[in-house]
């Protein structure tokens, strides 16, 4: 317990550390790490620790980009007003998806959710929305300025509030699921039949595990929406929810630490790739998928915290 | 009245690739119970076969066939390779090797023809048909469509290896113990559909063109159709397949509009689920705790 604190604190020291020297477009992918690994977290609660896959959570991520980016262009509303502003539309949106869900096995709501991905840019685009979507041409918002006069750029300003957030983010997360309800989701995933004999409500459980879990989804939307200053339909596609699950997946599904681990993948990765060629993020991120689901399919973070188990099991010797 | 028709038998038409498509994603099922993210990218790959075939100057039925006859050589690779090793793992395992796998196709179709959308020849003459309804490719390939969907009921049905097959996804242990070998029984499933999947793909290419990502939607709608069906019956799926081809059409063309056309498959996916999860022809499934 005590070590896994330390770990955190270190993290964290590593994380502030980059803000006196990296440049602007450094601390702007940082910053997409921290996006994506709230993203990812999200997606970890529902698939990893509760058991239901979701191929679809690009759409949540979308839904809370659209919700920023429409609150700030619309109603110049302040930017941090809209994060508990979109993580309640995300949290009620992803409890109407959660419902059907429930009637759902495994495969299923991997296939409906994947429909969801692939369906979601469409809606975005429709003619009905438009005055407030932009259509295909999207919205583009302003970049938020440091507030009281502090010496910050707007870069530097952006990451430290994306990562105030992604503590808290984290910080609840790992009380949530180390508690009671964890322990439920768990139960959950483990044997549905042996958890609802425990006098687990299933039906409850796990449509408040998918609010919960879009609701982080679409946090990680709207800070993502605010460090790009723009959204479009067409950067919500199929393959960002593609994305998070390959993230996902290379940190290692139920393990929450692992989370950054896949956010840190996703962000660098097709970036190296991409220098190879136009089809290698995709090739890499298959063959990563493939690899990791024969040679490591606990991912990343399950086979870090392993060796660490070892490790403290020959050091008490 | 006549723009009804119109559309009633132009969504049978596309009706007939969703139900090749849901056709294989069937197949596939029943002997596994895993559902083929790939189905729709490996059908699209299969095209481009065929468009290179083609190109270096064969005829195009001898292209076609032998598309078809590398596409199962591919399938069956696939099963080998890949999906032997995840046949009783946990969901999410299945779920990421598949969803890795279309990536991988997905790219190695980009690299190998590049992005750029392509035009691909149909073997039917283009003149309207049937008085007007009906241009020639569609009449001609839904006569393929038919043409593939009666020759496997007729394999599965009255030769001595569809019936091994069948015995081998109803019941592995007994077929094995009777001397069906399983294993191959599967592999033998998965280069099927992927026959059945490029004779889709090089149907529906003249109509959409033909560029990597062409079977995305089309996937999504053979989802649908197969769900509509009633995912462990085949019979099922294709009759699904036609009436998600005819909604489909008839839906874009006088309920949501061509732009939400994607949203309508996921409508009927949803509503499927949650209303008749067997769907209309499937069993229902009990299992004991």
């Amino acid at each position: 317990m005590r070590a896994s604190w330390l770990i955190a604190i270190l993290v964290l020291i590593a994380a502030i550390w980059p803000v006196a020297t990296f440049s602007g477009y450094h601390l702007f992918q940082l910053t997409m790490v921290v996006v994506y690994a709230i993203a990812i977290l999200g997606l970890a609660i529902l698939t990893g620790i509760n058991g239901q896959i979701s191929l679809g959570h690009g759409a949540f991520y979308a839904i809370g980009a659209y919700t920023t980016a429409i609150l700030m262009a619309s109603w110049d509303v302040p930017y941090w007003v809209t994060l508990p502003v979109s993580a309640v539309v995300c949290a009620g949106v992803g409890f109407l998806v959660g419902l059907p869900a429930l009637r759902l096995g495994g495969l299923y709501l991997a296939l409906t959710t994947f429909a969801l991905a692939v369906a979601i840019p469409q809606v975005l685009k429709h003619k009905a929305f438009e005055t407030w979507t932009g259509g295909v041409q999207g919205l583009v918002i302003d970049k938020p300025e440091a507030p009281f006069d502090l010496p910050l750029t707007s870069d530097q300003w952006l990451y430290l509030f994306s990562l105030f957030v992604g503590v808290i983010m984290y910080a609840l997360a790992v009380n949530l699921t180390q508690g009671r309800i964890g322990r439920a989701m768990r139960a959950v995933r483990d044997h549905a039949v042996a958890a609802e004999a425990m006098g687990i409500n299933l039906a409850m459980l796990k449509t408040r595990t998918f609010a919960v879990s879009a609701m982080y989804t679409g946090v990680a939307g709207s800070l993502g929406a605010i460090a790009v200053a723009f959204v479009a339909p067409d950067s919500f596609s199929v393959f960002l929810s593609i994305t998070f699950f390959v993230g996902l997946v290379a940190g290692g599904a139920a393990s929450i630490g692992g989370t950054i681990i896949g956010a840190i993948f996703i962000e660098f990765v097709p970036n190296l790739a991409d220098k190879v060629s136009k089809a290698a993020p995709g090739a890499v991120y298959g063959v990563i998928l493939i690899v990791m689901m024969f040679l490591m399919p606990k991912g990343a973070g399950g086979f870090v915290a392993d060796m660490w188990r070892k490790l403290v099991k020959a050091g008490g010797r | 009245m006549e723009g009804f028709i119109h559309q009633v038998i132009s969504g049978i038409a596309t009706g007939g690739i969703y139900a090749s498509v849901a056709l294989a994603l069937v197949m596939i099922y029943q002997a596994t119970h895993h559902v083929n993210f790939a189905q729709g990218e490996m059908a699209t790959f299969s095209t481009y076969i065929t468009l290179t075939l083609i190109n270096i100057g064969l005829p195009y039925w001898v292209a076609f066939l032998g598309a078809v006859a590398i596409s199962f050589v591919i399938g069956v690779a696939i099963e080998r390779l890949l999906m032997r090793p995840v046949a009783n793992a946990p969901v999410l395992t299945s779920v990421g090797v598949f969803v890795g796998l279309l990536l991988i196709v997905n790219s190695v179709t980009g690299w190998m023809f590049d992005y750029t959308i392509k035009q691909f020849p149909s073997p039917f003459s283009g003149k309207p048909m049937l008085g007007g309804f009906l241009s020639g490719h569609e009449l001609g390939s839904t006569g393929v469509t038919l043409a593939v969907l009666i020759s496997v009921y007729l394999f599965f049905k009255h030769t001595r290896l569809g019936l091994a097959m069948r015995a081998a996804a109803f019941n592995p242990v007994s077929s094995r113990l009777v001397g069906v070998r399983v294993g191959w029984m599967l592999a033998l499933g998965w280069g099927l559909a992927a026959a059945i999947g490029s004779v889709a793909g090089c149907m529906v290419a003249p109509i959409v063109f033909l560029d990597p990502n062409m079977m995305s939607g089309i996937l999504l709608y053979a989802f649908a159709g197969a769900l509509l069906g009633g995912i462990d019956s085949p019979l099922g799926a294709v009759l699904g397949g036609f009436m998600v081809g005819v909604i489909e059409n008839l839906g874009g063309a006088y309920v949501v509009g061509t732009e939400l056309k994607l949203t309508l498959a996921l409508i009927i996916i949803i509503s499927v689920l949650t209303l008749k999860p067997s769907g209309l022809m499937g069993r229902k499934v009990y299992s004991r705790v």
